[in-house]
């Protein structure tokens, strides 16, 4: 318990910033007209793929010679790199359809 | 000095996850939005690069070995794939990034349980909830993706009292998870693996009992879950635009799950449970001889042809014959000859919302055309012909009249109200949800059975002739 209090503290600034952005998050997305669910989804999905930063953390931080660290590591960048660069290219390819109509 | 310049690059890359987001909330900044927050995106990535962590190898050669793998893939699965799988890759991309998030929470296991590495109490319950969650959000979504893609349904994954078994695993989940922690690090990794595995099972099984009908509900609620890992992820590293962006999905997805419930009227719990398919009986109907009246292309191309107002209303089934093109030919046929053609979107017809939108504006359908559930019940009685193209459950009567129907309450196309309706289905069958649909008893109903491509090419070829 103590262990977690004091995790908490430790982070403060980093949990005022998850619950601004949990109520920013909430707020951006309150009014959306159905169309555009679909590529709003693709795109959120593509912003998760921002867990590929950890990835890339994890294997500047690791010994050159620790192959088990810096497969795992290579691995979730492949994976987190193909949800970034697929989920903004399969994004930009819905809104291409949405322009031409004009 | 350079930390500070990368931390602002974080602070810009944040603030255009943000702006970017808002822009993709409305149709004219759209894909504006979308670009700047791959802008965004890549200022991170650079940034994470060139930080200067003192004394890191660095090992370059493996980052940018993988980034090059992982965005060649990325880019051309994303450029290939047909516009009507793109629920099925949105799905499969959301796994990866959970699968990512896994893979990060493994490897720190990893390094706390061979003494490597120290992790605070507070650090090691933030890489169990990582694991937890990128596991449930990869899974979840692989198999989502299978049911979208047909090639598994809901009965062969579903076991008997499923939402026993999946609170059962739950249970063990949390409670393993607890037990780790618990322990600290003298239990050894293979207890993580063994956590990881029943995350993993857990993930799939959570999906499985929920509808085909109801899987972009869910891809949008695992969407919110990979959001969730990669905030999670974040805190380990102390990563603020891990965090920012993470949390930013995990509400946004939130909330445009709940959206996407309320568009059919039930609630998420609802949605998990399974409400639609197995065992669900209608209170009437089913057991009676009725005959669903066919009628000929030629028939119903000359009812077309002397029509003054038609609507169609596409479902999966357009998407699936790929017959958007087709039906777009026909509706310039039929506006040259003065007829009024617009196109009623259900909010969840196909197979998530706006994939209707989307696959018609494909085949440069104008954008004032579609019209939403209640323009279109409002002008559906004044209408002389409902096309209904590959849609089934969004139309179906029983959501309003059947209290005994597992649709009933979800707002539906009132299409029986219009003068006549035409049905184009392959064949009697009922829709995805797995539900019998009076309408094609009606009196003013007729069907056109075959593929939907099939029979508006027909139907082209016959309005010509008139």
């Amino acid at each position: 318990m103590e262990n977690i209090l004091h995790f908490l503290d430790e982070q403060l600034i980093m949990i005022y910033l998850l619950l601004f952005t949990i109520i920013l998050g909430f707020e951006i997305i309150a009014k959306v007209p159905t169309i555009l669910h679909t590529p709003l989804m693709s795109g959120a999905n593509a912003i998760s793929g921002v867990v590929i930063i950890g990835a890339i953390i994890l294997i500047r931080q690791a010994a050159p010679d620790d192959y088990v660290t810096l497969s795992i590591g290579t691995l979730g960048v492949i994976l987190g790199m193909i949800n970034v660069v697929g989920g903004f290219a399969v994004t930009d390819r819905m809104m291409e359809m949405f322009k031409k109509k004009k | 000095m350079l930390s500070t310049i990368i931390n602002l690059s974080y602070l810009v890359g944040a603030l255009a996850f943000v702006i970017g987001l808002r822009r993709l909330s409305s149709p004219d900044t759209a894909r504006r939005g979308n670009i700047l927050a791959a802008i965004g995106m890549s200022i991170a990535i650079i940034a994470t690069l060139f930080y200067p962590f003192s004394g890191a190898p660095n090992n370059y050669a493996w980052i940018i070995g993988g980034a090059i793998i992982g965005g060649i893939i990325g880019f051309v699965a994303a450029k290939r794939v047909q516009m009507t799988a793109m629920p099925q890759m949105v799905s499969i991309f959301n796994g990866l990034g959970g699968a990512c998030a896994v893979a990060l929470a493994i490897v720190e296991l990893l390094h706390y349980y061979n003494g490597t590495a120290d992790l605070s109490g507070g650090q090691f319950a933030v890489v169990l909830l990582t694991l937890f969650i990128g596991a449930v959000a990869f899974t979840g979504s692989i198999l989502a993706y299978l049911k979208l893609d047909g090639k598994v349904w809901d009965s062969q994954v579903t076991l008997p009292g499923h939402t026993y078994v999946n609170i059962f695993l739950l249970l063990v989940t949390v409670g393993m998870c607890v037990y780790l922690f618990m322990q600290g690090p003298a239990l050894g990794f293979g207890w993580a693996i063994a956590l990881t595995v029943i995350a993993l099972i857990y993930g799939f099984s959570f999906v499985a009992p929920i509808g085909g009908a109801d899987m972009p509900v869910v891809i949008s609620l695992l969407n919110s879950f990979t959001g969730l890992s990669a905030a999670a992820a974040g805190l380990i590293y102390g990563n603020q635009i891990m965090l920012v962006g993470g949390i930013l999905v995990g509400a946004s997805g939130t909330i445009l799950t709940v959206l996407m419930c309320q568009a059919m009227n039930r609630s998420l719990f609802n949605v998990i449970i399974g409400g639609f398919g197995g065992g669900a009986k209608s209170s009437k109907g089913q057991d009676g001889d009725q005959v669903a009246k066919e009628v000929t292309v030629s028939d119903a191309g000359i009812q077309l042809f002397y029509s003054k107002s038609v609507i169609v209303v596409p479902g999966y089934g357009l998407a699936v014959a790929q017959a958007q093109k087709v039906c777009k030919e026909m509706d310039d046929l039929l506006e040259a000859n003065g007829v009024d053609v617009k196109y009623a979107i259900h909010p969840v017809a196909g197979r998530m919302p706006g994939h209707m939108n989307v696959l018609l504006a494909e085949a440069d359908v104008p954008y004032p055309k579609l019209i939403d559930l209640d323009d279109a019940n409002a002008a559906l009685p004044d209408t002389d012909i409902v096309i209904i193209v590959g849609a089934n459950d969004v139309v179906n009567p029983a959501a309003i009249d059947d209290p005994g129907s597992p649709i009933y309450g979800m707002p539906v196309l009132e299409v029986w109200k219009a003068k006549n309706t035409i049905v184009l289905k392959r064949s009697m069958s009922p829709g995805y949800a797995g539900i019998q649909n009076p309408l094609f008893f009606n009196d003013n109903n007729r069907m056109l059975f075959g593929d939907a491509k099939d029979s508006l090419q027909k139907l082209v070829k016959a309005i010509k002739e008139n």
